[in-house]
């Protein structure tokens, strides 16, 4: 494929990812970060958010499930997960987080047992599309062109 | 005849002759040698008796006297050789210590003559000095007195008890009959009786002070003797009684007044007191010199223990005034306060409920004029809006005049350009004065610079209330702007010789001078405008809109900014000027102020370049930390990533210029770990400036940050040109002047 179209192919994408919350401005702002000196560095953040994503996942569904909740530990997960998913840009993410805390506050078992199965779908759809999103990007550095820079949509 | 050894006598022998010679030489003999016994005697029990040679002698003389009169006793009948020649012996001795004694008497009866002299020369002395000391243990009697009754009168600093414990303690001391005590009447034309020792209660009598009997006693300091029967010494109406001798004196009232600082009071006083004394009649005693004397030097205390209760009282009597009136002060000064509190408080209110109000409907009249309306609508929004800039006008006015007034406005200083200031002014006034059909015209002297340092806003305000006053006066014609740097002789305005202003190399002097071919002022009318709320021109109300608070407030503006306005008109109908002229900074010289709000158009956006600026990043989710820390190594920063508070208050060191806190963790205490870090440091160069970095945008937030010494807060989610705003701006004022 040609660069150009891959470029272009990359920006349908990442402008339809915008369009439709998945991502917001401050993923731009982490493409904006990556530079001769940190050529892998929207790479390197996006993997540990997924592994410290994954961890934290774990680690609500095994706590919801004792028999007495320690909401005070849900929340601080949750804060976690809040934190990293703002830091990348995930909004629907930190958007189902914010959610999930109003319950976990309130001690809403059921609500939070929801919020959590609904945090795992979003963190599950912006996973790929995040995949899908970087293996067009490597496609493109591979091709020897340049990643195009977002701008701002939302 | 017989011849026998025997003598003869002399004589025949008559019996009768012989028998009382006989006798005689034997009671002499006898006295003779009892004498020197008796001297013995007494001589033995005298202790004193220079001559017992003398007496030695006299003794001897005196018995040989006597022997030789014993012996004598033979010689009466037949005596023998032996007894003859014993007489004759006998006289021989007597002859000789007698001639003896008789040479020694010549030396020494001279001797007991002048003892005898002298006893009576000791005698004379001795009665001397007994009578001597006798007047002097009167004159010590008399002192101890005094004193006693000095220190009884000055124990005390109350007029009453002085008064009264002088008549008694004179009294008792002289054996008073009757003492009284005549003060002078507040006119001074009598003496009214006020005191006296015997009567309980004396009634008011009065005589006046200018009897000759009372002038005789005030002339002179002493006591001088009167005669009973004068009005000051009656002092029983009924009585038939007359006392004994009477003696008064005069005691001077001194007054605070008399004390001169530097000259001792003279006793020109004409007020004095009369002190009456009088010795009891039946025992015919007389007034003795010392007793006088005593009644002097108590009159001189009781003078002086007076005057000092006198001015105790006004001393007492005006601190007694002055906390009155502290108190008086006090109270007024804690109304005022209230007062002022209140009126602060109100203002605050007012000030916040009035501008919201204000401020929605302006907005939404802005708002609804944006969208489609019909004509009429148009006009009555526009109506609406204008309307309501004007009140909005108004309040700010009125709150703006009384921070005035409190001095608690203070100018807001920055750079700023004369000439797009002037510009503006114009631009905002040219529709008004188009629609009159006035010209407006202005002219910038080309020695004003192009930049100045001063209250921009406000100088606007003041601009824009001179010329509209002047468009608004103006029924045709037009209005002419003219600026220029003032020299210094044109200063120097000879109506306000007070105002010396003096242009020095920091700062200059700027002369606005607006003309307007209007309607003109009275020059009596001229001080009115400058009065709060008054109109100068009632009738012109109708083209005039405007609280009348314009002008005060544009001449305390103009004050603030160390300068003058004033407005001159030749008459009604001949247009007037106004012309202020206002102190202003030249910029590019040292004076450029610290804490200026740096205008964002004015600076070139230069990429501040932060290479090798170590720093260090707290934030305990990974994710989080691994974005912030590539931002800040993308801006060029060294940073130093930690995910705990003691891992971080550890890797801390001097070198680091900034520290970045994230204050959302849960579970670490963001705040103690800015405070540990900056106990970290003593010495304020060494330490690192902080920052949070949050998601929370609460007043809380900012005040804990602010509370632990953080210098300012970023809000999460950061991106690079907020970063880098963020970290310029720490890094040149040592704190975020904005944070959003």
């Amino acid at each position: 494929m040609e660069v150009n179209q891959m470029q272009r192919s990359f920006l349908e994408y990442a402008t339809v990812l915008f369009r439709e919350g998945f991502l917001d401005g401050q993923f731009s702002q982490l493409q904006m970060l990556q530079d001769e000196s940190n050529p892998d560095f929207v790479v390197e953040v996006v993997s540990l958010f997924f592994e410290d994503s994954q961890k934290l996942l774990n680690d609500l569904t095994t706590t919801l499930d004792q028999q007495n909740v320690d909401f005070k530990k849900i929340d601080a997960h949750i804060h976690q997960l809040k934190g990293s998913s703002s830091s990348i840009g995930a909004q629907r993410v930190k958007n189902a987080c914010i959610a999930f805390r109003n319950f976990c506050d309130q001690q809403n078992l059921e609500g939070c047992m929801r919020c959590l199965q609904h945090v795992k779908q979003e963190y599950l759809l912006v996973k790929s599309k995040l995949e899908a999103l970087l293996r067009l990007e490597q496609q493109i550095v591979a091709a020897g062109g340049a990643i195009p820079v977002l701008s701002e949509f939302s | 005849m017989e011849l026998c050894n025997c003598i003869e006598p002399p004589w025949p022998a008559d019996e009768l002759l012989m028998k009382y010679q006989y006798i005689s030489d034997f009671f002499i003999a006898l006295a003779y040698f009892s004498i020197p016994l008796e001297l013995i005697y007494f001589v033995k029990k005298s202790a004193v008796f220079p001559y017992r040679w003398v007496l030695v002698q006299f003794g001897a003389f005196i018995v040989l006297c006597g022997a030789t009169h014993l012996i004598n006793l033979w010689t009466f009948t037949l005596h023998t050789r032996t007894v003859a020649v014993v007489m004759t012996s006998a006289k021989i001795l007597t002859a000789a210590v007698s001639c003896a004694t008789a040479l020694m008497l010549v030396h020494i009866i001279p001797d007991l003559l002048s003892v005898k002299t002298r006893e009576i020369f000791l005698k004379n002395k001795a009665a001397e000095l007994d009578r001597e000391m006798g007047l002097i243990r009167t004159q010590e009697e008399t002192g101890r007195h005094v004193r006693m009754l000095t220190h009884e009168i000055r124990s005390t600093l109350d007029r009453h008890t002085i008064l009264k414990t002088t008549l008694v303690e004179l009294g008792s001391t002289l054996g008073l009959e009757e003492c009284a005590l005549w003060m002078p009447t507040r006119t001074g034309l009598e003496l009214q009786l006020s005191y006296t020792l015997r009567h309980q209660n004396p009634v008011g009598f009065t005589v006046p002070t200018q009897l000759p009997v009372i002038n005789q006693v005030f002339n002179t300091n002493r006591a001088v003797k009167i005669s009973p029967s004068s009005p000051v010494a009656r002092l029983r109406p009924t009585g038939k009684y007359m006392p004994g001798e009477v003696v008064a004196v005069r005691v001077p009232l001194l007054h605070l007044s008399d004390f001169h600082i530097h000259d001792w009071p003279e006793l020109s006083t004409k007020r004095y007191a009369l002190m009456v004394l009088m010795l009891p009649s039946d025992s015919a005693r007389q007034w003795h010199v010392h007793e006088l004397e005593l009644v002097e030097v108590v009159a001189d205390q009781v003078a002086v223990a007076l005057s000092h209760a006198a001015i105790l009282e006004e001393s007492m009597k005006a601190r007694d005034l002055l906390m009155e009136q502290n108190v008086a002060l006090d109270h007024a000064r804690r109304e005022a306060e209230t007062a002022v509190r209140a009126r602060n408080d109100f203002l605050a209110v007012m000030n916040h409920e009035m501008r919201t109000p204000m401020h929605a409907i302006i907005a939404l009249s802005s708002l609804l004029l944006e969208t489609d309306l019909s004509p009429e609508q148009r006009l009555m929004v526009e109506t609406i809006l204008k309307s309501s800039n004007l009140l909005a006008t108004l309040i700010n006015d009125v709150l703006d005049l009384s921070r005035l007034e409190d001095g608690s406005l203070q100018l807001e200083i920055g750079t700023f350009s004369l000439h797009a200031l002037f510009r503006e002014a114009l631009n905002l006034i040219r529709p008004i004065a188009s629609v009159k059909k006035l010209y407006i015209t202005m002219s910038l002297s080309p020695d004003l610079p192009q930049y100045a340092i001063g209250d921009e806003k406000r100088l606007m305000q003041i601009i824009l209330n001179v010329v509209g006053n002047a468009v608004k006066f103006s029924k045709e014609g037009g209005v002419s702007v003219s600026a220029f740097v003032a020299k210094p002789d044109s200063l120097r305005d000879p109506r306000t010789p007070d105002f010396f202003p003096i242009p020095s190399d920091n700062h200059f002097y700027m002369r606005v001078e607006v003309k307007d071919t209007g309607s003109g002022i009275n020059p009596q009318d001229i001080p009115k405008l400058f009065m709060k709320f008054v109109h100068s021109q009632p009738h012109a109300t109708k083209n005039s809109d405007g609280s009348g608070l314009g002008l005060a407030i544009c001449k305390r503006f103009v004050n603030l900014m160390e300068g003058q306005l004033s407005i001159e008109s030749e008459g009604l109908g001949k247009g007037s000027t106004a012309i202020f002229i206002v102190k202003l900074g030249i910029p590019g010289r040292s004076n450029e102020p610290k804490l200026s709000f740096v205008h964002k158009g004015t600076k070139n956006q230069v990429k501040p370049n932060f290479s090798g600026l170590k720093v260090v990043l707290l934030d305990d989710n990974s994710v989080g930390r691994m974005v912030t820390k590539g931002l800040l190594v993308h801006i060029g920063c060294d940073v130093l990533a930690v995910s705990s508070g003691d891992e971080c208050i550890r890797v801390v060191t001097h070198e680091h210029k900034v520290v970045f806190l994230d204050v959302s963790m849960p579970g670490v205490d963001s705040f103690e770990v800015a405070v540990k870090i900056q106990e970290k440091f003593s010495k304020r160069v060494d330490r690192p400036l902080i920052v949070a970095l949050t998601g929370n945008n609460d007043r809380m937030t900012k005040e804990n940050c602010r509370r632990v010494g953080m210098k300012g807060v970023i809000l999460k989610p950061v991106s690079l040109d907020k970063m880098r705003t963020a970290l310029s701006d720490i890094l040149e004022h040592g704190y975020l002047v904005e944070s959003q």
